[in-house]
């Protein structure tokens, strides 16, 4: 991965973009692309169109940069116009996407209720086996396979999930700044990565499984 | 307050992780996590999902025929919109 350059302060980028300063337009355009086409990805249903949508945000975002108030920073203000951009090209390519979860979709278990003791075991609720190791980073020669399986269970989340885990846990943003980008709440948005985490550990857990059962040496109670 | 069972524990791994637990309920899962092995390894397998999440980018960048256009676009004096489709 090329390191993103070290950008102006927003004050000092926004008044660059007003006076159309290009370099300050390339500088931004180098920096945040990549990260745009990404959750453009997350959403929309090619990469053809994601990159659309990149491009469209950033028209958008050539002409409203006049009117950009602060209240947000120019980065979040940025993926914002572009997730709306995203939504809307979703929309047309026939998927509906609302942010606010469905229901049962927050008090559902994420862990397979069998993997705990039952009212009239020794242990209720507690592990019957815990889960088996991992192989540990240093020690896993498999990472492009590995990342593949994240890559495959990613696109098999529902598609709001698949988004908040793709702004927090992909692109590293904060649980704020994920909020102000897709104007949910903090609650919502944690009931969201909860369930998208706890899929792709499962996902991952299947595959170490499945693929090393010399590491997986199961504990017992 | 009651401890935790493990299938609760499991439930609260991103709050926890994020630090939006009250200070009691943040309590209980550093009380249970300390002496429960199968949590302590539910929640690291969690910080490596989520470690292996944030190596997993992959590389995109604009083509250089969508970055020109754009810096084209964004040269145009305002009001002379030639907004491609």
């Amino acid at each position: 991965m090329r390191e993103p350059p070290e950008l102006p302060a927003d004050t000092e980028l926004v008044a660059r973009l007003r006076a159309r300063e290009d370099d300050a337009f390339a500088l931004v355009l180098d920096a945040w692309s990549g990260g745009m086409a990404r959750v453009a990805r997350s959403i929309v249903s090619t990469h053809a169109s994601a990159d659309e949508v990149v491009q469209d945000a950033w028209l958008a975002v050539i002409q409203g940069v006049a009117t950009f108030e602060g209240r947000s920073s120019l980065k979040t203000w940025v993926y914002r116009i572009l997730v709306n951009t995203a939504k809307r090209r979703a929309m047309r390519e026939g998927r509906q996407i609302s942010w606010s979860p469905v229901a049962g979709e927050d008090d559902t278990p994420t862990v397979d209720p069998t993997r705990f003791g039952g009212p009239g075991d020794r242990f209720p609720g507690h592990w019957l086996a815990f889960p088996a190791p991992w192989p540990s980073p240093e020690q896993d020669m498999l990472a492009g396979e590995v990342h593949e399986r994240v890559g495959a269970a990613l696109a098999e989340l529902p598609d709001r999930q698949r988004v908040v885990i793709t702004l927090r846990d992909v692109e590293g943003y904060s649980s704020d700044e994920v909020c102000a980008i897709l104007e949910i709440s903090a609650a919502n948005q944690r009931v969201l990565l909860h369930r998208a985490r706890a899929f792709v550990r499962g996902k991952l857990e299947e595959y170490f499984v499945a693929s090393g059962s010399d590491i997986g040496t199961e504990v017992s109670q | 307050m009651t401890d935790l069972n493990c299938d609760e524990l499991v439930e609260l791994v991103t709050d926890y992780l994020d630090g939006a637990l009250d200070d009691e309920a943040g309590r209980r899962v550093a009380d249970h996590l300390a002496g429960c092995d199968g949590c302590t390894g539910y929640v690291d397998q969690m910080r490596q999902t989520i470690a292996t999440l944030g190596s997993s980018r992959p590389d995109v960048e604009l083509t250089d025929e969508a970055r020109n256009a754009l810096l084209a676009t964004f040269r145009e004096p305002p009001g002379r919109s030639t907004r491609r489709t």
